[in-house]
């Protein structure tokens, strides 16, 4: 049995140099990090969002004609909403294959940019747990776990609130999913579920807007988004992203300079 | 059937790799002091560029105005979010103003 720190680069040789020098009372031995406690329940209230979506997408899979093993196994192998959603639109359709795969791609873009802004809380995890951990990186458990940074946090602590948050968002999503493959299409559109997506998003959006800098980002990439909606393979989406990190770096330099 | 399981791989792996590329791949390349300060910007240039369109496109349109249902119930779901820092109150006013607004509309 892994000791609960096993995660952690030298975590054991610690736990058992800690153990020779004096007898530990505590932590309680939890099978997990308090922190990855404190990331689940702070996800909680993200949940249902993720739930209907992953539902919606299961709906969409077996509405393309998937057979209802393929479209979990999808769910699981692939674990990216909005691509798979483009991609299953765009086949339907009837695009080739490698376009709809590199659509795919441009939309999974976005996660390199998260990749590189949370790799620096997770220096602490041991070589063997960062597949996993970049397995289960998406929009709201990242999201949520820099929500979770804004209090200071030790190293291992930060890797298991992000393990925390992504863990209990990636159960929700797999629940969600096959509960929509089950469904299939029985859920009346007229519940408009698919607008909790939207809602999620701006849940998570709204609150951190706290500054101009910040809003003139969010301003930016909304406005830039919708004038190049009309873009091929969603490179609207890429472009309003760059639009908005300008416009926040920029209105960061405004600030800066004396008048 | 193959080429489902085609579609499955190809995005497994194209979701995969920009996920690892800087926790497993890049981890030892330090980012410098612009990028890092670039990202300060990402989470809310993405999720606003996702979730706009959602709000005043219809079918590749633009719809501004007070007849539109989305537009408004995102407009009071982030008047909620941004004062109560609830994601769950959020979707909760969101999705009760939605149907009150399309059937206020109708």
């Amino acid at each position: 049995m892994r000791p609960a720190g096993g995660i952690f680069k030298g975590a054991h040789a610690a736990a058992v140099e800690c153990s020779l020098r004096r007898i530990r009372i505590s932590p309680a031995p939890l099978p997990f990090h308090p922190q990855y406690l404190a990331a689940v329940k702070a996800c909680l209230p993200v949940l249902p969002g993720v739930l209907a979506f992953a539902a919606i997408s299961g709906v969409a899979m077996v509405a393309a004609g998937m057979p209802h093993y393929l479209a979990m196994a999808m769910s699981v192998l692939v674990y990216a909403g909005s691509s798979q959603l483009a991609a299953l639109q765009l086949i339907t359709s009837g695009t080739p294959l490698a376009i709809a795969i590199l659509a795919g791609l441009v939309i999974n873009l976005r996660f390199s940019i998260y990749s590189l802004s949370i790799a620096p809380h997770l220096a602490a995890a041991g070589p063997r747990w960062k597949p996993l951990l970049s397995y289960l990186l998406s929009d709201n458990g990242y999201a949520m776990s820099l929500r979770g940074y804004e209090h200071p946090l030790d190293p291992q602590g930060k890797v298991w609130y992000y393990f925390g948050c992504c863990s209990a968002i990636w159960v929700a999503w797999q629940i969600g999913t096959l509960t929509g493959i089950l469904l299939g299409t029985r859920i009346p559109a007229g519940w408009h579920l698919e607008f909790s997506i939207v809602l999620t998003f701006l849940g998570i959006v709204a609150p951190t807007i706290r500054d101009r800098a910040v809003a003139a980002a969010a301003c930016a990439a909304g406005i830039t988004a919708v004038l190049a909606w009309s873009l091929p393979l969603r490179l609207g989406l890429l472009i309003a992203v760059a639009a908005g990190i300008a416009a926040g770096m920029l209105a960061e330099n405004l600030r800066e300079e004396p008048r | 059937m193959t080429g489902f399981w085609l579609l499955i791989l190809g995005l497994a792996l194209t979701s995969f790799i920009p996920r690892a590329s800087f926790i497993l791949l890049f981890a030892r390349w330090p980012a410098p002091a612009p990028v890092r300060r670039a990202l300060r910007y990402v989470p809310a240039a993405v999720f606003s560029a996702i979730l706009v369109p959602e709000l005043v496109l219809s079918a590749g349109s633009v719809h501004v105005g007070l007849d539109n249902p989305r537009l408004l119930a995102g407009i009071l779901a982030g008047a909620v979010a941004w004062r109560t820092r609830n994601t769950l109150l959020t979707i909760v006013a969101g999705m009760l103003a939605l149907h009150l607004f399309s059937a206020l509309l109708k």
